[in-house]
């Protein structure tokens, strides 16, 4: 196929530019580990709050890692607890499930954006170093006040 | 007066029949689908301008979280899903008509528009009668009245009968033009029915086994990530199912239009063949954040999707140097002064522009979507939604209102009213996006997510950061509404009052060189079975572990 000389060179710099994204992408995932939330584990939806981790166990609880584990449930329209305290600097692991329909969870202001699915336990750690109030929002639609569910996290200061 | 324009017809000289008869009456099959396409046009965008406004806290008398997001689902449904159906449907069959010299099958085609148009009014009115408000990504467990999926089966089934009519209309051509390149404008739409046929394989899964027997009571329960994987084997190239068609009115209408050449038309179909192969296997970069689906399959569809960077790219070249040879064919010779010599008070000409601008921006924001782990920072926020207003809302919407510009005296043998009008309508379409869609985006950046009645958050002190800028994209909501308007009346006077004149002629950009004989890139059925191929790469394994494991699915919630 005859391909102009102009039209080549552009050809080769879209396929530079495409290398480099994916090279970011890919030496991010690997070198520091960076991956999107993709826990893979089950939990029947109508039990949630009569027999699973999440009856007994919701809130903050220390976990192995020296970090501390947040269990939260997420629903029409609350996030249970709605209030979180974490240490700075700490690492969180969350894990969260829904008993009714899918709901979003976003730490607004951090990368701490994930998809809570009944039927699905929604799994991802991080590390929140910057102290103060910071609100949390459904992002899925998932009915009449949808606008209106949010929580807080409250990350505080490392004590002294 | 003939029958009906049959097979028969058209091998012995259709072209004489049809130059007897008025366009409207050989179009009449065309002028239908545009028809149905620009009255869910109107629809979806009086629905559009109160969901901007209510976003900014605007006191506005019919304003409830009812009417809201009633309102963001019908205006997904009828401008994602009816408008950009009937509209690709009508010019695939107009670019078969005057390109191959027939549409096959005719019969089958009518019957698809009845039935398209009857699934439509079903889901509609299901939308407007409140019993199905699950907007347009319809995910369960959130429940809808069977009539609404019934209904968009229909519109989709109607969709596969223009599939099979173009599909047909091509063989019988090749049968009598053997080693004749396909025509460039019918390349580029057959490898949009082959998007389409892939794309809404996976939809079919999702409704027919999953969501109707569901709604229908017929089972109990369905999986949410099972059918949100198979809606965004859908969802994704359903996307390109609505580009491609404009880039086929980038590379083959608007360079001859603006009185140029098309720079190259061999790398116009590697750009179509491409999107044959990688619109499909890339469905997981919209759900990055979903739990039960382990992080390598969605690392290996953050690459597939990298991929389909490059036939835009290629695009954006050619497209513009084709515009380029135009201005020189027009005498200039400067570095850049062949861009003042281009039509730029002609509408349909800086719809497009206009379009392709926005698109590259928009492209760009897609680069973001689909980088893994940054998607983080823009999922379902509001910067989603700014992204697909500059994407399939101007990019696609935009050259298809430029184009009907340039249809409607070629189809109706009438001059366009208000020409003034029209000449200013696609910069404030233009202008619209600027204040809306741009401005999404970084209200997306500080957090504020999509779909909501309000934005304020019951004033939490992040939520004051964006007033600014909800209030601003209000002001964008109705400057788009006055394009939208100023649109419909040039369309509807032109219609009604336009000054007969003599049509015409459809006519389509001739490349620099002339088209290389038939080879390896007008093998549909070749890159079809590549295309399978990759899709069972991207999809088979993840989908075999998601239907083994140990599950637990829902039953369904009404919304309200």
């Amino acid at each position: 196929m005859k391909v102009d000389l102009y039209e080549r060179i552009w050809l080769w710099l879209a396929s530079g530019m495409i290398a480099a994204f994916l090279f970011a992408v890919v030496v991010g995932a690997t070198s520091h580990a960076v991956h999107p939330p993709s826990h893979v584990e089950v939990v029947d939806p109508a039990k949630v709050y009569s027999d699973s981790e999440f009856a007994t166990d919701l809130g903050v609880t220390p976990s192995a890692d020296g970090g501390v584990t947040v269990r939260m449930v997420a629903r029409n329209y609350v996030f249970d607890p709605p209030v979180v305290h974490v240490t700075a600097g700490q690492p969180v692991t969350f894990r969260m499930t829904s008993p009714d329909v899918v709901h979003g969870f976003q730490v607004v202001g951090t990368n701490a954006n994930a998809m809570v699915i009944p039927g699905y336990v929604t799994q991802f750690t991080t590390v929140f170093h910057q102290p103060g109030e910071y609100l949390v929002v459904c992002n899925e639609y998932c009915g009449l006040s949808h606008h209106l569910m949010q929580g807080r996290l409250i990350v505080e200061e490392v004590a002294p | 007066m003939t029958v009906a324009s049959s097979s028969a017809g058209a091998s012995t000289g259709a072209g004489v029949v049809a130059e007897e008869r008025r366009p409207a009456e050989v179009h009449r099959l065309e002028i239908h689908h545009f028809f149905v396409a620009l009255v869910a046009f109107g629809l979806g965008a009086a629905t559009a301008i109160m969901q901007s406004l209510s976003r900014a806290d605007f006191d506005l008398p019919m304003r409830s979280e009812k009417m809201y997001y009633i309102s963001v689902t019908a205006h997904g449904v009828l401008l994602g899903l009816v408008f950009t159906t009937f509209f690709i449907m009508g010019l695939g069959y107009l670019l078969a008509r005057r390109c191959l010299g027939r549409v096959e099958w005719e019969r089958l085609a009518w019957a698809s528009w009845y039935l398209a148009v009857g699934g439509t009014l079903m889901t509609t009115l299901a939308i407007l009668s409140g019993s199905s408000t699950v907007l347009y990504t319809f995910y369960p467990p959130l429940q809808a009245h069977w009539s609404f999926y019934v209904g968009a089966t229909f519109l989709v089934i109607g969709s596969w009968g223009w599939c099979a009519v173009l599909l047909r209309s091509l063989v019988v051509w090749r049968r009598e033009n053997r080693g004749v390149p396909v025509p460039l404008p019918v390349h580029g739409m057959v490898a949009t029915a082959i998007v389409w046929i892939l794309a809404t394989s996976g939809l079919a899964v999702e409704v027919l086994t999953m969501l109707v027997p569901w709604s229908l009571g017929l089972i109990d329960k369905v999986d949410p990530v099972i059918a949100r994987t198979w809606f965004w084997w859908f969802g994704h190239p359903l996307t390109y199912f609505w580009l491609v068609p404009a880039y086929v009115v980038w590379y083959t209408i608007i360079p001859r239009h603006v009185g140029g050449r098309l720079f190259s038309d061999s790398l116009a179909r590697v750009v179509f063949v491409m999107f044959i192969l990688f619109s499909t296997p890339v469905g997981f970069h919209h759900q990055f954040s979903d739990p039960g689906i382990d992080s390598g399959w969605k690392m290996l569809h953050t690459v597939t999707t990298y991929m389909i960077l490059f036939p835009s790219l290629v695009t954006a070249f050619t497209v513009i140097a084709s515009f380029e040879v135009a201005g020189r064919l027009k005498g200039k010779k400067g570095l850049f002064d062949w861009i003042g010599a281009l039509p730029w008070r002609d509408p349909f000409f800086a719809s497009v522009a206009l379009a392709m601008l926005s698109f590259a921006v928009g492209g760009f924001g897609g680069a973001i979507n689909a980088a893994y782990a940054m998607n983080a920072m823009v999922h379902n926020t509001a910067w989603i939604h700014g992204h697909f207003h500059l994407t399939v809302g101007t990019a696609v919407a935009l050259t298809f209102m430029g184009l009907c510009y340039w249809l409607l005296p070629r189809l109706l043998g009438k001059q366009l009213v208000l020409p003034r009008l029209a000449a200013a309508q696609p910069y404030l379409w233009f202008l619209g996006m600027l204040l809306f869609a741009v401005v999404n985006h970084w209200t997306g950046i500080l957090g504020m997510p999509r779909r909501v009645f309000s934005a304020r958050f019951l004033g939490a002190e992040v939520a004051r950061s964006w007033e600014t800028w909800t209030v601003v994209s209000a002001w964008g909501g109705v400057v788009l509404f006055v394009s939208a308007l100023a649109f419909l009346v040039v369309v509807v006077g032109t219609a009604l009052f336009g000054r007969p004149i003599s049509a015409p002629a459809l006519d389509f950009a001739e490349p620099l060189e002339p088209a290389a004989p038939s080879g390896v890139w007008d093998r549909f059925l070749l890159w079809f079975g590549v295309a399978v191929v990759l899709i069972v790469v991207a999809y088979a394994v993840p989908l075999y572990h998601l239907y083994t494991m140990q599950r637990f699915p829902s039953p369904g919630f009404t919304p309200f």
